[in-house]
């Protein structure tokens, strides 16, 4: 009924309609094998907050946070898994299946013949993406407040922060996905994703590293999302939050642009 | 009357390589059109180019009079386009293949089922709706991307290669639908190698070869220019048929020598072929047939079409 009613209340046309019925595409698509592919992905961050977080959490006591602030290591670290989560959601979906549909199904070739244009097809794959891990975040926002990790109201306000994370990771890995050539490549890919996991400020913070290396961690995309999801979610919000959020909306532009761009290179010959 | 299709000059070049030399074409509302060529002649970058997919190298292109390099969404929107290779939505049923890509176009949900429903019945598919893509047989996917093209309700219809790789039951069944269509005042573009094809389904077509366009017609007219009324195509037991060409000096207005036969090409057939007899060649096979466009092509480029 929703969906009936909506088209005609929001008049959308142009872009925002063609990005729309691409992202409609991916949801036609949704069978009910789909969900083992879901609790997977929303299985992950839970399990090592529980095996980190709490259990090695249980070892180390408490953590100092830049501002001054003494929080529980559990605390400390399940901000890091929700924004890890909703990169991984993210990334899911915008390199492997996003190339699988670029280069082999030809389902994109389909399209173009439409109205649809190529920077249309990345919105709409990139709204899909965010479908996806916004599950998975509210998920976890959930367990966390449970768990007394956080407050009610501060769970609210980081939902769409995790949205932003997920777009801007969504937005990037759609334009490496451009520029990778093989399915070899998701390795390094994968192998890059790890890195980031491990040390962007999730299990241990930046400032425990030599000046060198807590540099390179606090540039990288994922140090600024942890950065702003541990702020609101242990309340210890400041200036350097608006930082963050230019910092991820930038990434999204950018890596919107040369996503959109290269497709249509790749695509419109 | 504006033509849908305007092209003067027409360039498509891929780095060094020239796809499209330089070709001039107009196709008006309610035609039958065809590019007729072998392999490689350019015959589907120019369909990519009037698709609006891929932009021209240079030249003058406009389509429903519009130009592509500006308007290439509101022309798209008018266009139904059946690739050479399906690339049809594996992942959805044949029923939601046609409603998922009429709301590409910003086709309501009801108004699409409306019309999926429709044509899957056009198409002769409506007993597999819900089958996945996959298991169709390939004619039955040709045909399925045929009503995919045909979701908008375009002005204008571009069919590439749209037998290719069908079995003859198959393609008559293509056939029969693209000539349903023709009859219902549809603008059918398309490309082809083959002959009758061509013969079948087009008011007019050009002959294209090396990014060029060599000659253009209808069907009937290309063969009275350039061919003979009939054509003997004779065999001899031999591996080196040229040798038999001088023997057949003086019989009809030329003749072609390919690996395996040599064509005469004569007003009249029987004729013919009893001069053949009378100079006691004794080929080992002779078949009398009426001038066709693979003679008209032949003629031309001085090559066969489908190698």
């Amino acid at each position: 009924m929703v969906t009936l009613v909506m088209p005609r209340l929001l008049s959308f046309e142009g872009t925002g309609r063609r990005a729309a019925s691409v992202t409609e595409r991916n949801i036609s698509t949704l069978r009910s094998a789909y969900w083992v592919v879901m609790v997977s992905g929303f299985l992950e961050p839970v399990l090592y907050l529980f095996s980190i977080g709490v259990g090695v959490g249980a070892l180390i006591g408490d953590i100092t946070l830049p501002g001054g602030d003494v929080v529980g290591y559990a605390e400390f670290v399940a901000p890091a898994m929700l924004a890890a989560s909703a990169m991984t959601g993210a990334l899911a979906e915008t390199t492997f299946n996003f190339f699988g549909k670029m280069k082999f199904v030809r389902l994109y070739e389909g399209i173009l013949a439409t109205p649809v244009r190529p920077i249309e097809i990345a919105l709409g794959e990139l709204a899909w993406a965010m479908a996806r891990g916004v599950i998975y975040s509210a998920a976890f926002v959930v367990i966390m407040t449970l768990m007394g990790l956080t407050t009610w109201t501060r769970a609210l306000i980081m939902l769409p922060a995790t949205l932003l994370v997920g777009l801007a990771f969504g937005a990037l890995g759609m334009a490496v996905t451009t520029i990778i050539r093989s399915w070899q490549d998701f390795d390094l890919i994968a192998a890059g994703q790890f890195a980031l996991f491990l040390f962007s400020g999730t299990f241990v913070p930046p400032t425990a590293y030599p000046e060198v290396v807590r540099w390179l961690i606090e540039v990288t995309p994922l140090y600024r999302s942890v950065d702003l999801i541990r702020a609101l979610s242990t309340g210890t919000t400041g200036w350097l939050q608006l930082l963050d959020v230019a910092y991820l909306l930038a990434l999204m532009a950018l890596g919107l642009t040369v996503a959109g761009r290269r497709m249509a290179k790749q695509l419109t010959k | 009357m504006t033509s849908l299709i305007h092209a003067r000059g027409l360039i498509k070049r891929f780095g060094d390589f020239t796809a499209v030399d330089g070709i001039d074409v107009d196709v008006q509302r309610g035609e039958a059109f065809g590019f007729l060529g072998p392999n490689g002649a350019g015959k589907s970058s120019t369909m990519r180019m009037i698709g609006c997919v891929s932009p021209p190298s240079e030249g003058v292109l406009e389509i429903l009079g519009l130009d592509p390099r500006r308007d290439g969404p509101r022309i798209r929107a008018k266009l139904g386009v059946c690739p050479q290779l399906d690339n049809l939505d594996i992942e959805l049923t044949v029923r939601e293949n046609l409603t998922t890509y009429a709301r590409f176009f910003g086709i309501a949900r009801k108004e699409a089922r409306r019309r999926a429903d429709e044509l899957l019945d056009f198409v002769q598919l409506t007993e597999r709706a819900d089958s996945k893509v996959e298991p169709l047989s390939g004619g039955m996917k040709r045909r399925l991307t045929i009503a995919r093209a045909m979701v908008n309700q375009p002005e204008m219809v571009l069919l590439d290669e749209p037998t290719t790789g069908l079995d003859p039951q198959a393609r008559h069944l293509v056939w029969e639908r693209l000539f349903r269509l023709k009859q219902q005042g549809v603008t059918l573009v398309l490309t082809t190698h083959y002959m009758d094809e061509a013969e079948q389904l087009c008011d007019r077509l050009v002959v294209m070869d090396g990014g060029r366009i060599v000659a253009e017609g209808s069907p009937r007219s290309l063969i009275e220019r350039y061919s003979t009324r009939e054509v003997v195509e004779l065999r001899f037991n031999t591996d080196d048929q040229a040798a038999y060409a001088d023997k057949l000096a003086g019989i009809g207005d030329r003749l072609e020598v390919l690996p395996d036969r040599i064509l005469l090409y004569v007003e009249d057939g029987d004729g013919a072929a009893d001069e053949v007899n009378r100079r006691s060649l004794s080929p080992a096979g002779v078949l009398v047939r009426r001038s066709s466009l693979e003679d008209v092509f032949l003629h031309l480029t001085g090559r066969t079409l489908v190698d």
